[in-house]
């Protein structure tokens, strides 16, 4: 290894101060960083010693607990593409296949455009390259659907690189979660593209009978509001029947009423899920758990997300108090919300709202994002269980956008800051009270 | 005896090469120095003396023009050899060739029973010409103590948490009576309590078991149980407008014998440790001491810091510096000048960390003690990781918070987040284990200068 050293240590004069690629300095620096851990030594006061983790290690600690999502992520891209298409006779390598194909293109075109526009940027900014798109870098791939193309991939993460973090001064700095950024740019610029039937890659094959490629979230909705319209309909009706109260009429009225009765029952979002003809079971509670559904590349999969979650809990890196808020928020909200009742959407059992719409993905690698989220301890169990509430309210009381999390999670990254404000308040009030009493 | 107070916050870094209970046996160094840059708060320091000058034991040699009762002297007799200056002439170092004999300067001598009647004038005009004064600390700030301030209470901690730490109950032992009238004297500077701070999970020297007219508090924990900063937070925090004095044990021992010997009595134990030691002892030498024959041939490697007192709030010296005027300590540690392939993400037992990102293994065998160099172990960056400082630092304090409002120069917030509490060995801890390597302890002495000076 010495000769790569010895070879480094040469070029080196050339990128430093007076030498010829000056401006390129902190491109240098990146990827010499990235061979040899630098032989800065600590100053002569302070401590002399240093812990051993420093940013990138802990940057990659977040993508190793990312692979899971990713590896599930490929195989069920390609096990949805058979699944919708009729191809139950697929191996895992035909799946495998199917899924690398799409999702690797996807990983390597967000890479490439944003690690080149931050290269690109150190030039201008003369900050050295941080660690913080190696994440940003996964977590696009992993919220896009199989189908997006590739050009949309770069815009976003160009727009989420430029605007969601460098305006604000880089890593460290940002207000909201830059991979969130780049998919709500898309979910508002370009909607044809991540909602609606974008979910399964068909490849041009016909599909399966009954196929509708929607997603839980989709199906909630239009369960919800089909159960309700329905509701409507045969209360109109009935009403116009009740003018006339002949014994026959009062008959179709009592039978509508009954009928309506058992029409809002609060089964109605769960009887569509089970009802999905062109793939049996898909919806059911623990094949989502599992994840073998459409949507997202690397969220269908609460089981991934949870492994994800526990190598961050274990190693420290993220949270625990945020994963463990988000969800309860969400599984609290869910279960007021049946008691409300109002709609078949909100008589959904709770616990469907935690395994649907890429909850725990966005709980686990969105929320945990140290940088965007509450930065005090109280703090973020406050943050952890608003996300988890206003998920839960956005996807059943604003039905025209389905994507909970997305939007609770960029929501509350502004609200952050507030909220530690005043916990850090609260710590200056008790200082304060302690001088006067 | 009052209940223990038990702190979970913290982190104790266990490094090889601890002092020995022992001492070692060398020639006693031929130069001695006194540091002005080891007395914090020194603002203008003047000197008494010149080059070639003699002097004894207690001799004054300088002086600080904002606060000019206060002497600052010999600790060996002999000869001003060398008086070091930096840039913009800024006095670094005065240096004294020692006699073999030492020679004292005496000042009054009295009984125990003379101690019990004399007055607060009388006291602190003998402490501040005799040079034991700068072993009193003001908090906050952390600056040697203006004898015109009559502090609230006045805390000594009896144990030291640090990497390597000495061991006091080694250190001071059979001082007890030194340290006794030592803490009567110091009854007589404040009307609150005097307060002496030990470990309750360690053995309790007699030394500071017997004291009495104290009040003794029990602290157990990792460090920085030992800090009194952090003692302090938990016995009787300091508001806005509020001054506490601290002291080493070391110096009220100094402050007894000055009063029942008439003397300024510089000797002192030291303590030699560190991975590249090859005997970790101790060594009976005097305040200002060279390091040069206690660690001439002790030492296994070429390429080594030296570093008087501990690894995280030391000071680099070099083979033949002088060990700091609080200092019982020198510690030596390899240097981390080289390069490392992947060094980043290589998995890793042996390098110690408090965090347990991927390859980090050391939380699997706590108690091991680990061989740490200085290399900085990555690159700085922005903040980014949350809630760590506050997992090392036992106050109801939040670092980061305080951290950027100093760097924002927000009075207002400092003061309010609590800056008066601290100094920089309180945060220390956050320094060694930041994921971003800011230099902690350099910006908080930043806030505390922004807040002392304006």
């Amino acid at each position: 290894m010495k000769f790569i050293r010895d070879f480094l240590d040469k070029q080196k004069p050339l990128f430093e101060k007076g030498g010829k690629f000056e401006k390129f300095y902190y491109i240098w620096e990146a990827n010499e960083t990235f061979l040899f851990a630098p032989n800065h030594t600590t100053g002569a006061r302070g401590a002399h010693i240093r812990d051993a983790v420093d940013l990138k290690r802990m940057m990659m600690t977040v993508i190793i607990a990312m692979v899971p999502c990713l590896l599930f992520g490929i195989w069920n891209v390609g096990d949805q593409h058979y699944q919708a298409t009729g191809g139950l006779d697929a191996t895992l390598w035909d799946k495998i296949w199917i899924g690398s194909k799409l999702v690797l293109p996807i990983v390597i075109v967000s890479y490439a455009v944003g690690l080149g526009l931050e290269f690109a940027l150190t030039i201008v900014t003369r900050h050295p390259v941080n660690e913080g798109y190696l994440v940003t870098g996964m977590l696009i791939p992993l919220v896009m659907p199989p189908t997006i193309p590739l050009w949309q991939v770069a815009l976003a993460t160009i727009f989420a690189v430029v605007i969601g973090k460098e305006a604000f001064g880089g890593t460290g700095m940002n207000i909201l979660n830059v991979a969130l950024t780049a998919r709500a740019f898309l979910y508002f610029a370009y909607p044809s593209q991540i909602s609606g039937d974008v979910w399964t890659y068909l490849g041009g094959k016909p599909t399966v009978d009954g196929y509708s490629g929607a997603t839980p979230l989709a199906l909630s909705a239009e369960a919800s509001s089909g159960a309700s319209e329905s509701i409507t309909a045969i209360g109109e009706a009935t009403a116009r029947y009740e003018k006339f109260p002949t014994p026959d009429n009062q008959a179709v009225v009592d039978a509508s009423k009954e009928l309506a009765e058992t029409l809002n029952t609060g089964t109605a979002v769960v009887d569509s899920f089970q009802s999905v003809s062109w793939s049996s079971g898909i919806y059911e509670f623990s094949n989502m758990f599992f994840g073998f559904m459409p949507g997202s590349i690397g969220e269908t999969s609460t089981l991934m997300a949870l492994i994800g979650g526990i190598i961050l809990i274990m190693t420290g890196v993220g949270s625990w108090k945020i994963i463990v808020s988000v969800f309860a928020g969400a599984y609290i909200a869910g279960t007021l919300l049946n008691f409300v009742g109002a709609n078949e959407y909100m008589l959904m059992p709770a616990h469907y709202h935690l395994v649907i719409g890429g909850l725990a993905f966005g709980a686990v690698f969105m929320a945990t994002d140290p940088v965007t989220a509450a930065q005090t301890e109280r703090g973020k169990w406050i943050y952890g269980f608003l996300i988890g509430v206003l998920t839960v309210i956005i996807r059943v009381l604003n039905p025209a956008y389905p994507e909970g999390i997305m939007l609770a999670i960029l929501l509350m990254n502004v609200f952050a800051p507030l909220i530690d404000f005043y916990i850090v308040k609260a710590n200056k009030k008790r200082r304060l009270k302690r001088a006067t009493v | 005896m009052s209940e223990i107070i038990k702190l979970r916050k913290g982190f104790d870094i266990k490094l090889v090469g601890k002092a020995e209970r022992k001492k070692g046996e060398v020639d006693q160094p031929e130069t001695f120095a006194l540091k002005p840059t080891d007395f914090l708060g020194i603002q203008r320091p003047k000197l008494h003396v010149a080059e070639g000058d003699q002097v004894k034991v207690g001799t004054p040699i300088l002086f600080d023009k904002k606060q000019d009762q206060v002497q600052y002297v010999s600790p060996v007799s002999g000869e001003i050899a060398e008086i070091v200056r930096g840039e913009k002439r800024r006095l670094l170092e005065v240096r004294i060739l020692a006699d073999k004999e030492m020679e004292h300067v005496t000042f009054d001598k009295h009984s125990v029973s003379e101690i019990a009647n004399l007055s607060r004038e009388h006291v602190v005009s003998q402490l501040t010409a005799s040079g034991v004064w700068p072993n009193i600390i003001q908090r906050p700030y952390g600056v040697v103590a203006n004898p015109e301030d009559e502090p609230k209470a006045i805390f000594i901690s009896g144990f030291d948490s640090h990497p390597l730490a000495p061991d006091y109950g080694y250190l001071f032992h059979g001082t007890e009576q030194y340290f006794q009238e030592g803490i009567n004297i110091l009854k007589k500077l404040t009307p609150g309590a005097v307060h002496l701070n030990v470990n309750a999970d360690g053995e309790i020297s007699q030394v500071f078991s017997q004291a009495q007219n104290v009040q003794l508090n029990k602290f157990s924990g990792p460090h920085p149980a030992g800090n009194v900063g952090v003692q302090i937070h938990h016995l009787d925090p300091i508001n806005k407008g509020e001054v506490a004095w601290t002291i080493n044990p070391f110096g009220v021992i100094q402050i007894g014998k000055l009063f029942l010997e008439g003397i300024y009595d510089s000797s002192k134990m030291v303590a030699v440790a560190g991975s590249e030691v090859k005997q970790p002892q101790y060594y009976k030498t005097h305040i200002g001491a060279s390091i040069s024959k206690f660690v001439e041939g002790n030492i296994n490697s070429d390429n080594v810091r030296y570093i008087s007192g501990n690894v995280l709030t030391g000071e680099q010296i070099t083979s033949n510096g002088y060990i700091g005027f609080y200092d019982h300590l020198v510690t030596v540690v390899p240097e981390g000048d080289y390069y490392e392939m992947f060094g980043w993400i290589k998995p890793s037992f042996n390098k110690l960390s408090f965090h347990r990102a991927f390859g980090l293994l050391s939380f699997l065998s706590p108690g091991k003690e680990h061989k740490l160099d200085t290399n900085l172990r990555g690159e700085p960056r922005p903040f980014v990781q949350t809630g760590t400082f506050e997992q090392v630092t036992p106050m109801d304090i939040y670092p980061t918070y305080l951290l950027k409002a100093i760097l924002a120069e927000d009075f207002d917030d400092m003061e309010g987040l609590g800056i008066y509490e601290v100094i920089e060995e309180d945060f220390a801890l956050c320094e060694f284990i930041d994921v971003s390597k800011h230099n902690v302890q350099g910006i908080l002495r930043e806030g505390l200068e922004l807040m002392q000076h304006s």
